[in-house]
């Protein structure tokens, strides 16, 4: 088969389980709140309310489209697309498996492996904030702008810890390739035993960047009534909601690709699994230790109330920040000793 | 202080540990993954119905005697008890050939309830000389219109064929409450269960 | 023409529209919007160059912070055509000149410099090992001294707002 082919369709598998695993976010989302409240959630369409993401997208697209007449209109529309779009690109450095061989040719189960991943990532992520900037400047309410800006200042904010904790992982590897470093926890331990305090800091950076409690400051319905999405309706209301769903699950394979090996599992050498077989168990392991942390990100929103802005900012600026040059000096001076430079 | 039980409080500076918060956060998450594993405290309500208590008061119902005769004569002792002023009533005097069909001579032709004012107290069945009102175990439906909560005779009157049993509520502590308004005339279930009817 | 060439072109096309855009349109906001477009195109234009590492960190450093600090500001200050401050006519004839004269020093330097050779090994030119060794073993101390001048600037704009506070 043509490799270009094979590549597409390894684009459209990505695409479609990523969006599948969104929508379904939804469902689990709504399940686990229920059930850390001694509740049952939704169970009514579909066996244990299977069917209810699909409801819920039927409702999306057949409620009234309400675009307000003081807006602007090209930017109104806009945002969403962003939103999603940046989204959705996130994923495509992600290394799912290791090789597939399909009528004796190989490919990696992974979109594009970029020499500069890491890089890759953390642009798209840092433009993924427009969408929401515009979305709600674009709006002309002030609520609106209100969420559109503590959006930007908190993605500034996180953002910085966040690439000074992946400069203290990049030391260790020593490469921007998101496929290597998975690589390099095949053969040694996973990176979580090397960077501990980079792992925190990531993990905390990660809930501010997706905008997950406890730090949903832009769309806190208690005091901005929906913050930056206030003013949408319809399917560009969902492509905001979905957005955030498909950045949580990104974020969670992006940390499971840094500091738990990947798509590797202990032993994987060792219980004779070979080729295909191998690959599909990995990608198995991969989801699964996926799946965990998108559970932990609900399980921590269903836990921790809400930050105050001003805690937002010192957690930031105050600790996260030095925290991360604590982190990058010690790595520095451990590798220094040890000889691992 | 009156008692020895009041306790001085202090604010006292968090420590080093308090204040590094994650100790905090991982006992928050070790308390809601507890109640993740806890039983549900859901009932799923049109499959499973919540049992409702022996006193439960919930839709009236206006009894008629065992040859199917209603009983309420229509006095407005209900209406008067009624706190909240749901009840309302219009007085009518028998007809000839109709004592199969109201067991006194005066009887209410249009006896009202409605159902968005009441508060469910019983004071209507308390204060019934007639023990022709009573509240049971029955939940008014909810509709869209606040006309359709307004009930008459023809929701309120248990039909012949299908008699609505109020014995649950009869308990021993309700009936010594009642046990004054024991007239002859006034025959409850309880009182043919304990074989105490007599024929009037 | 090749593939590339029609990249080059759209590209430049879609930069030099977007230059200018962000000078005509009258929002300032709008300004920012064509200002990230038009970096997009500078950061196409690296990876066409084969410098990926240069166009990714362009992207996260100029569209990823700074514009979004800009924006920021101009959403903050809520600037549109109504508050767009005259300037007087004598220093707008300054500006033509003065822009003027810029603009025929560098035709003059542009036609006056030869066309730069093309680097025999272009392939992995920018990719970040190239990079990093080159700036850490020939160029450590102009770099090394470029951090000392952002720490003076990051001081300098801590001490600002600290006196602004007072």
């Amino acid at each position: 088969m043509d490799p270009l082919l094979i590549k597409a369709i390894i684009v459209l598998i990505v695409f479609a389980i990523t969006l599948l695993v969104a929508t379904y976010s939804t469902w689990g989302e709504r399940k686990v709140a229920a059930f850390l409240q001694d509740r049952v959630g939704p169970d009514r369409a579909g066996p244990a309310g299977l069917f209810q993401p699909l409801a819920d997208a039927v409702k999306m697209f057949m409620k009234e489209e309400i675009i307000p007449s003081v807006s602007n209109k090209w930017l109104f529309v806009l945002g969403p697309c962003i939103s999603m779009l940046t989204a959705l690109m996130t994923g495509v450095v992600i290394p799912w498996g290791g090789e597939l061989t399909i009528a004796g040719q190989t490919f990696d189960l992974q979109i594009v492996d970029l020499n500069i991943g890491i890089l890759y990532l953390f642009g798209v992520v840092s433009l993924g904030v427009y969408g929401i900037m515009i979305g709600g400047w674009a709006s002309n309410n002030k609520y609106s702008l209100l969420g559109a800006i503590r959006a930007s200042s908190q993605m500034i904010s996180y953002e910085i810890a966040m690439g000074l904790a992946i400069v203290a992982l990049v030391m260790t590897t020593g490469t921007l390739s998101l496929k290597e470093i998975v690589q390099q926890q095949d053969a040694g331990f996973a990176n979580i035993v090397y960077q501990p305090l980079g792992f925190i800091i990531f993990l905390i950076c990660a809930f501010a960047e997706t905008n997950r409690a406890p730090f949903d400051l832009p769309e806190c319905e208690t005091e901005l009534i929906g913050g930056y999405h206030t003013e949408y309706s319809s399917m560009k209301l969902g492509f905001f909601l979905f957005a955030e769903y498909i950045n949580m699950f990104v974020s969670s394979m992006v940390i499971v690709s840094f500091y738990f090996g990947g798509y590797n599992f202990p032993f994987q050498h060792e219980i004779g699994l070979e080729g295909n077989i191998l690959t599909f168990v990995q990608t198995g392991f991969f989801f699964l230790k996926v799946s965990f942390f998108v559970f932990f990100f609900w399980w921590v929103r269903w836990t921790l109330p809400r930050f105050r802005y001003d805690q937002l900012m010192n957690l930031g600026w105050k600790v996260l920040l030095p925290l991360a040059l604590v982190n990058i000096f010690v790595t520095g001076l451990i590798m220094y000793f040890t000889g691992n430079l | 202080m009156l008692t020895n039980r009041s306790k001085q409080v202090v604010k006292r500076e968090m420590t080093w540990f308090e204040r590094a918060y994650f100790p905090a956060i991982l006992h928050g998450l070790s308390i809601t993954i507890k109640h993740f594993f806890m039983k549900k405290a859901t009932v799923k309500y049109p499959e499973v119905k919540r049992e409702f208590a022996p006193v439960y008061r919930g839709q009236h119902v206006l009894k008629r005697d065992e040859a199917g005769a209603e009983r309420c004569t229509a006095c407005g002792l209900c209406a008067v008890a009624c706190p909240a002023e749901a009840i309302t009533m219009t007085a009518a005097e028998r007809k000839k050939g109709e004592e199969n069909l109201y067991r006194e001579e005066k009887y209410a032709s249009v006896y009202e309830i409605n159902m968005l004012r009441c508060i469910f107290c019983g004071l209507c069945e308390e204060a019934c000389p007639k023990e022709a009102i009573f509240l049971t175990d029955r939940i008014v439906p909810s509709t869209f219109e606040r006309d359709s909560f307004v009930y008459g005779k023809d929701k309120l009157v248990e039909p012949i064929d299908q008699r609505v049993d109020v014995s649950k509520r009869q308990t021993p502590a309700v009936l010594e409450f009642k046990k004054d308004k024991h007239h002859k005339h006034n025959l409850t279930f309880m009182d043919k269960v304990l074989g105490k009817a007599k024929k009037h | 023409m090749n593939i590339t060439q029609y990249i080059f072109w759209f590209l430049s096309f879609l930069a030099l529209l977007s230059a200018l855009m962000v000078v005509f349109s009258k929002n300032p906001v709008y300004s920012v919007l064509y200002l990230i477009i038009t970096f997009f195109a500078i950061a196409g234009h690296y990876v066409l160059m084969s410098a990926q590492f240069l166009a990714a960190v362009h992207i996260i450093v100029y569209a990823g912070a700074i514009m979004v600090l800009f924006l920021y500001t101009i959403m903050m200050l809520n600037l549109n055509k109504e508050t767009e401050p005259q300037k007087k006519t004598y220093i707008q004839i300054i500006a033509i000149v003065a822009l003027g004269l810029l603009m025929v020093t560098m035709i003059g330097s542009i036609k006056g410099a030869e066309a730069a050779q093309p680097i025999a090994d272009a392939a992995g030119i920018g990719t970040v090992e190239k990079l990093g060794d080159v700036l850490f073993n020939k160029f450590l101390l102009p770099f090394e001294v470029s951090s000392i001048l952002f720490l003076s600037a990051m001081v300098g704009a801590v001490y600002l707002s600290k006196k602004n506070l007072q």
